[in-house]
């Protein structure tokens, strides 16, 4: 089942929605060297076929709200209804950007007493609640490192990266005009620290980890990279990405990481939205404090205020004060849970990782020794006899109504299978995953042909993405205008 | 507690399963000086309480009537349909991951391929990409395309681009090492791009096709940040020849929020397509010949070519650029364009009724514009407060970037602002 474009199911026949009327004497025209010659071809629909489209779209569509999601490393979990009604109360939703900081008292004294929650969370000082997404936190945290370097008359040129970590940290780190230095995981999934050792040196600005590294195993010699890193002169950055796994049970700050970025849409269930918005606040330890982005959130004397007299701050990374909306669903989140829930949370994750790798045990390869923290990464190569694929794989899941494991990352684990099941899923539904993966399994061994031509139920087959990347066809045209 | 699944039978059933006595035996790789014992927040709430108190912090802030903001400067107040916020509160949309299995996930692609169609042909470009984060950092992207298409280590920048845009390119341009120059007069071979915004942040328009002549006879790129909703009645970016355009789209069906989450959007030339940041769907087909949609050219990106990507971004702002494509298909082209119409007679009348009052002028009174206009006036403070209250969100004061410009007082209009609103408005100033 397929649907038609908008644009191919625009007809001239559809009334133009009723608008006021400008109902003042007509003003002089503009030059026309300034007009548009030709209005844009947007599709003409009547308010109920726009409706029925989208309605129609959202049906083709998997969500969190359906069914299971067990992307490693994306942290799926249920997003609490009320933080939507939340974020769209008046009093936040209708508030403008450049208001009198007299008139949203409540907004800033929400961004404070997140920032300050966040805070305990993480084991930092401060916080900058600017960044927009994951990514968007890496690159302000390591500006702000570059920073402090220039400011301590330094000029550090190079940032590592453990070959298991995310895309984004390198692409952060070449984005900030550093070279990216790779080092090496060991054979039991953890950074290879006689490797660090030698890649260390005082040209490098900053290690960057996550931990529980992408394998979802805890970095159990955190302490002692802390300290090599440090004792080069250079920081430790903090990916995010795992904190579900720690919450109340460690915290990164008390690890060592100098700079910490957070998840919004990961860890503090605000929604994915189809790939955001999201949210990814930075926190950090002391000495980067001079370097957060301006403007910050400060109380003083009950009221609160927007300090941008920081004469040290990178400057600003986004417009006015982040994704504020996903702050407010965070914020929500935070207060229904309470601390005693964030960490009953995390515990409850690292049980479902735990649970669900037990019942893939001698169904998939699992290359790395447990316990695993909140993911864990298995491996699909046991099946190459077959001729089957990770990516096989996640099409069966799909086929059998559940989301795919994240496929093919991290980089290090051939035929990766990456599972994250969070705490919202229960036992049943776990159990029900488990099944389905022998299910698939044991059809690679029977009918591997009839396993490869899977998805057949969905509203489309698989799709030839190689020939789509060959002769891209990025938008629609009119009948007659080539692309 | 809310939202957690398990029973206590649950979890002794699971370590069971484990041969573990307790949750703590799963946490052993954590050396025992960094274990903490909880967090030292409030215990959690009832949802009847949590939102009693989010209700209270609401009711903190000061709320105007819509028909009352006469407040622009980069975030406007128009009719949003109600199908916009219907469309986006399904579950379906807006608890979905990034579309990488795109056969469970063809909702949301073709939503971003209508998106981009919407927004190639809006700026008269030949392709836009899924969405960045707001208009700032699209700025910030489009430099970052330019120096690396010219291999240039400049960018030259129109003196009223949004203050805030430039401080927000500034600070990539020193991560990443190109230099940022406010003013086009020493453009030249070290030239990556000229970056100008139409209308610029004081609502005047200026003649883009000589900026971008400008840029081109210099061999840089020119990119054009443009407002969304102008472009039902202006040159769009296409026309008139620049290379990349970049803007805001919260205009486009989003709530104003306090800034965000709101829409980055970037479109550009056919040859420019394998620089552009972030993610881009394409058309694609199954076996049996049903046309789907994907995610494609992703030898541009982060998670495939890590330190080598044209951008570091991956979540981007998809739910808002579902948004902005409900809007512009529930307006279709004479919708949008009576949006601009009536946005621009009302702020001309406005301009003309307030340029009479004693004290106040027109700042730049010959130069053409939209439905933002700069003032200048006497007591721009007090009259301000008046406005305040008279439950009046009154113009934007700009001297904090603009010391120069100590009385002068971005008005905006917009279709919401009704013909009673201006005269009070009026009427409020003209009180002094």
């Amino acid at each position: 089942m397929t649907e038609e474009l908008t644009f191919e199911k625009s007809h001239p026949s559809a009334p133009p929605p009723r608008l006021p009327e400008a109902g003042v004497e007509a003003a002089p025209r503009l030059p026309a060297n300034l007009l548009r010659k030709r209005p844009p071809a947007l599709p003409r629909l009547s308010e109920p076929e726009v409706m029925r489209h989208y309605s129609r779209l959202a049906s083709l569509n998997y969500s969190i709200s359906e069914n299971f999601y067990p992307l490693g490393s994306c942290t799926m979990k249920y997003n609490p209804v009320a933080n939507e009604q939340a974020a769209r109360l008046p009093g936040f939703a209708e508030l403008h950007p450049y208001q009198d900081p007299e008139t949203i008292q409540g907004a800033l004294e929400l961004m404070w007493r997140l920032e300050r929650a966040l805070c305990e969370i993480a084991g930092v000082d401060r916080i900058t609640l600017q960044p927009a997404a994951g990514a968007h936190g890496e690159w302000t945290a390591l500006r702000m490192i570059q920073a402090y370097h220039l400011a301590r008359g330094e000029e550090r040129s190079e940032v590592i990266v453990p070959d298991a970590a995310h895309g984004t940290n390198p692409a952060s780190a070449a984005l900030c005009g550093f070279r990216v230095v790779e080092v090496k995981s060991a054979p039991d999934g953890r950074v290879d620290v006689g490797d660090l050792e030698a890649k260390l040196s005082n040209r490098v600005a900053a290690l960057m980890l996550t931990n529980p590294n992408t394998l979802g195993l805890f970095e159990r010699q955190i302490l002692e990279v802390s300290e090599m890193v440090h004792a080069t002169g250079a920081k430790l950055y903090y990916d995010g990405a795992n904190l579900n796994a720690l919450m109340g049970i460690c915290r990164p700050g008390d690890m060592g990481f100098d700079a910490v970025h957070m998840n919004l849409h990961k860890t503090f269930t605000t929604p994915h939205g189809g790939g955001g918005p999201g949210s990814g606040p930075v926190g950090v330890k002391a000495d980067l404090v001079p370097f957060l982005p301006r403007p910050t959130v400060e109380r003083e004397n009950g009221r609160f205020f927007l300090d941008s007299e920081r004469p040290q701050s990178i400057g600003r990374v986004r417009s006015f004060y982040g994704n504020f909306g996903m702050l407010v669903r965070a914020f929500t989140y935070i207060q229904a849970m309470g601390g005693d829930g964030l960490t009953q949370a995390s515990k409850d994750a690292v049980l479902a990782a735990n649970y669900v790798r037990k019942r893939l045990e001698g169904v998939l390869d699992l290359p790395h020794e447990g316990p695993c923290m909140h993911e864990f990464v298995a491996s699909a190569r046991n099946l190459a006899p077959q001729g089957i694929k990770a990516l096989d794989l996640a099409k069966g899941l799909l086929e059998r109504g559940f989301y795919a494991p994240t496929v093919y990352f991290p980089l290090i684990v051939p035929e990766a299978v990456m599972v994250e099941p969070t705490e919202t899923e229960s036992k049943a539904t776990l159990d029900a995953f488990a099944e389905a993966v022998k299910e698939i399994v044991e059809l690679a061994r029977t009918d591997p042909d009839e396993l490869r031509a899977e998805p057949r139920s969905l509203p489309v087959g698989r799709l030839d993405e190689v020939r789509a990347a060959r002769n891209p066809v990025l938008r629609w045209r009119p009948d007659g205008e080539s692309d | 507690m809310p939202y957690l699944v398990h029973s206590e039978e649950d979890r002794r059933e699971m370590l069971a399963e484990l041969g573990a006595r307790s949750a703590e035996e799963l946490l052993a790789d954590v050396p025992g000086q960094l274990r903490v014992r909880g967090l030292e927040l409030s215990p959690g709430l009832s949802e009847l309480e949590t939102m009693s108190n989010l209700r209270r912090l609401a009711a903190r802030n000061r709320t105007y009537e819509d028909r009352f903001w006469f407040r622009g400067g980069g975030v406007y107040k128009r009719f949003i349909p109600t199908a916009v916020d219907a469309v986006i509160s399904k579950p379906e949309f807006y608890t979905a991951y990034t579309p990488y299995q795109p056969e469970a996930s063809q909702g949301t692609l073709q939503a971003i391929f209508e998106y981009q169609t919407l927004i190639a042909e809006l700026t008269g470009l030949d392709v836009a990409n899924a969405s960045l984060y707001d208009g700032a950092t699209a700025v910030a992207e489009a430099a970052m395309m330019a120096v690396v298409h010219t291999g240039r280590p400049e960018v030259a920048v129109h003196p009223y681009l949004h203050p805030e845009y430039l401080e927000v390119l500034r600070c990539y341009g020193q991560g990443r090492g190109f230099e940022v120059r406010q003013g086009l007069e020493q453009v030249g071979e070290r030239t990556a791009a000229v970056v100008f915004q139409q209308p610029t942040f004081l609502g005047v328009l200026e003649d883009p096709q000589a900026l971008t002549a400008h840029a081109h006879h210099h061999g840089a790129l020119a990119v054009a940040c443009v407002d969304p909703i102008s472009l039902a009645l202006l040159a769009p970016p296409g026309e008139y020849g620049a290379d990349v355009a970049v803007g805001e789209g919260q205009q486009l069906g989003l709530a104003p929020s306090l800034g965000g989450p709101h829409l980055g959007f970037i479109a550009c030339r056919q040859d420019l397509t394998r620089r552009l940041p972030g993610r881009l769907v394409g058309e694609a087909y199954d076996a049996a010949g049903r046309r789907g949609f994907v995610l494609t050219l992703t030898a541009r990106e982060q998670h495939i070519r890590r330190a080598k990507a044209t951008s570091n971004i991956c979540t981007n702002h998809s739910l808002c650029a579902l948004a902005a494509s409900v809007y512009l298909t529930y307006m279709g082209p004479e919708g949008l364009r009576q949006v601009a119409e009536v946005s621009y007679q009302r702020a001309h009348a406005l301009a003309e009724r307030l340029s009479q009052l004693p004290g106040v002028e027109l700042a730049l009174p010959d130069q053409p514009f939209l439905n933002e206009f700069p003032v200048r006036m006497f007591h721009v403070e007090q009259s301000l407060k008046r406005l305040e209250a008279a439950g009046i969100l009154g113009g934007l004061p700009i001297a904090r970037w603009y010391p120069e410009m100590e009385d002068v007082v971005l008005f905006c209009c917009t279709e919401v602002n009704d013909l009673d609103a201006i005269d009070r408005l009026v009427e409020v100033l003209g009180q002094a």
